[in-house]
């Protein structure tokens, strides 16, 4: 599969301009970048230039007072290791990514494995359902949690006759409260891609192994389970990425207390600048942060692949 | 889940049946936050702060949504509006062009130009808020509305899915409109368009649904009270007043209901289209 996907992506170079004259290769670059041009403008001003200023701007220390930026060296980067509120925060992202990931990327395959057969209507009410959360949107979701969740007015408390235990309050609880509200607001895309990838998988190869006698867990292993594999790696990336960016559950709910127990690096890059003005710092964590993600992304690409 | 999956597996219709009735308990847990959200803004006061909860709000009252547009609520709705409006259209208008280029033209470049999209795709979005707020100060258009459409409009997932559904347009009939003398722009706009056009609507829905809702852009953008959005308004209204949970459901429903109405309209496209999105292989 690897070997193909390789010759794919070489075969256009070589014939890409092949029966093209030299004339129409020019014309057909300039009229190609006179269409990319309104999209670069954006994505060149406002994705590609941040990128840099975020690397350029972590080698210094800068405050919002621009005139007082000196050159910091690498002084961000050996702060952070040690900076206990980071190396905390860092933990504490690790916990909820490696914690969500896995939950959101099985129940969203467990759920799509159980509606993707019924009826269209029913179907696309489930999805629809859990989609909601986060349609809804992270701030409404958030608040009403915080509601459900409160010592003495929350549903929670009252249904389970706990009435005054802090669910946000208590070190040991408070993360597990943003996980699951996470979960919640995290599944709506994974089921609707599942839903999508388990519909094109070649039924002719089911059927074949169902006269064969297949099992039908035999059949999900190994008949399905391959052809949705890419699908597979896009949700355990987005998935995690989305996690490691988990922000606003954490500024509502909890401020990342109690004691830093729901800290976490994005919350603590917001935290710098909106506390401290420390652009310098935020720039540099924000460096780390990526270069995590990078890592994390690359090592499902790895694990992903060599399963097959 | 697992294990009862493998247990059940010999007796379909046994499992099917604890199947949807663990989906119906689901679907209650998923819809019930937005139902409390709904019911919790017509409740009065005594009734948020009883100890027992009641299920539905037996005596309706508008006090919290009079409390709510004692604030500039209708200026917040009106920016969110605006904002999600204007990164939509540009977004559609730009992607479209983009990924036309991107996926039938054959230029020196694509290659490389496409390998940046995807790396930049899987970058964390929100690392590059707190760089983009510093550029936003530098060329004064922190705390307008410009600074969180812009950067919403460069971010290149809509190029991507424009480009996966240009892809499907044939190649016959781009050279046979050039035949008829069609210039680039009469052919991208009387062919391509509208052969694109349900790829458009699905990037239109999307932008605008993750537009309305990206607390943490507006959040670092917009500072002033009068250029809050909807989300930034309820979480500060959450900050000041913490308990007086009616007016912040009654904000909460205000900021939810044009988003999910929106969704439950168009959700076929919503769902072809991000569906579209992830199928590279």
């Amino acid at each position: 599969m690897e070997q193909k996907a390789a010759a794919k992506a070489k075969a256009p170079k070589r014939s890409q301009f092949s029966g093209m004259s030299k004339a129409l290769v020019r014309r057909e670059t300039i009229s190609a970048y006179l269409f990319l041009l309104p999209s670069l403008f954006f994505f060149v001003g406002f994705v590609v230039v941040p990128m840099f200023i975020c690397l350029i701007y972590s080698f210094f220390n800068m405050g919002l007072d621009s005139t007082s930026t000196t050159f910091a060296g690498l002084s961000n980067y050996v702060r952070m290791f040690q900076d206990p509120v980071f190396i905390r925060g860092f933990w504490n992202t690790v916990l909820i990514v490696v914690v969500s990931v896995p939950a959101v990327t099985a129940f969203s395959l467990w759920v799509s494995s159980a509606i993707y057969q019924m009826k269209p209507a029913v179907r696309s009410f489930f999805r629809c359902v859990f989609y909601l959360p986060v349609v809804t949107g992270s701030v409404a979701v958030t608040v009403v949690w915080k509601w459900m969740f409160n010592p003495y007015n929350g549903l929670l408390n009252q249904m389970f006759n706990t009435v005054g235990f802090d669910w946000l309050g208590n070190t040991k609880t408070a993360i597990w409260c943003i996980i699951m509200i996470l979960f919640t607001t995290s599944i709506g895309q994974p089921i609707v891609l599942y839903v999508a990838a388990l519909g094109n998988v070649d039924q002719s190869l089911v059927e074949a192994a169902q006269v064969d006698g297949a099992t039908k867990l035999q059949v999900f292993w190994k008949i399905k389970w391959p052809q949705i594999m890419p699908t597979t790696l896009y949700i355990l990336i987005i998935t995690t990425i989305n996690s490691f960016q988990c922000f606003a559950l954490i500024q509502l709910l909890t401020s990342g207390g109690p004691s830093n127990s729901t800290s976490t690096i994005m919350y603590y890059i917001f935290y710098m600048v909106y506390r401290y003005n420390d652009f310098g710092y935020a720039n540099a964590m924000g460096v780390v942060l990526a270069i995590i993600i990078a890592i994390f992304s690359a090592i499902q690409f790895k694990v992903t692949k060599t399963d097959n | 889940m697992n294990s009862a999956k493998s247990k059940l597996a010999g007796t379909p219709t046994g499992y099917k049946i604890f199947a949807v009735v663990i989906l119906i308990l689901l679907a209650i847990f998923f819809i019930f936050p937005l139902y409390w959200i709904i019911t919790g803004s017509f409740k009065d006061a005594i009734t948020i702060n009883a100890r027992t909860p009641q299920w539905f709000p037996l005596s309706p009252t508008m006090e919290n949504y009079v409390k709510l547009f004692k604030q500039p609520a209708m200026v917040w709705l009106l920016n969110t509006v605006i904002m999600a409006v204007g990164a939509m259209v540009l977004t559609c208008l730009t992607a479209s062009l983009a990924g036309y280029a991107l996926a039938k033209k054959r230029f020196y470049g694509r290659g490389i130009l496409f390998s940046i999209i995807i790396c930049a795709m899987a970058l964390p979005k929100q690392v590059i808020v707190i760089p983009l707020l510093q550029e936003m100060n530098v060329i004064s258009l922190s705390n307008t509305l410009w600074a969180v459409i812009l950067p919403t409009v460069g971010w290149p997932f809509g190029v991507f899915l424009m480009k996966q559904f240009s892809e499907t347009i044939p190649t016959e009939i781009l050279e046979a409109a050039r035949v008829d003398g069609a210039g680039e722009l009469r052919t991208f706009f009387s062919v391509v368009f509208p052969m694109i056009k349900p790829g458009v609507g699905a990037l239109a829905i999307f932008t605008f649904v993750n537009c309305w809702n990206d607390y943490f852009l507006q959040l670092i953008m917009l500072t002033s009270r009068t250029s809050w959005t909807l989300p930034l308004g309820i979480a500060r209204l959450q900050g000041e007043m913490s308990n007086d949970f009616g007016l912040i459901m009654a904000g909460a429903t205000l900021a939810a209901i044009p988003i999910v109405a929106v969704f439950l309209a168009f959700q076929k496209y919503f769902t072809q289209g991000i569906a579209m999105g992830a199928v590279k292989g």
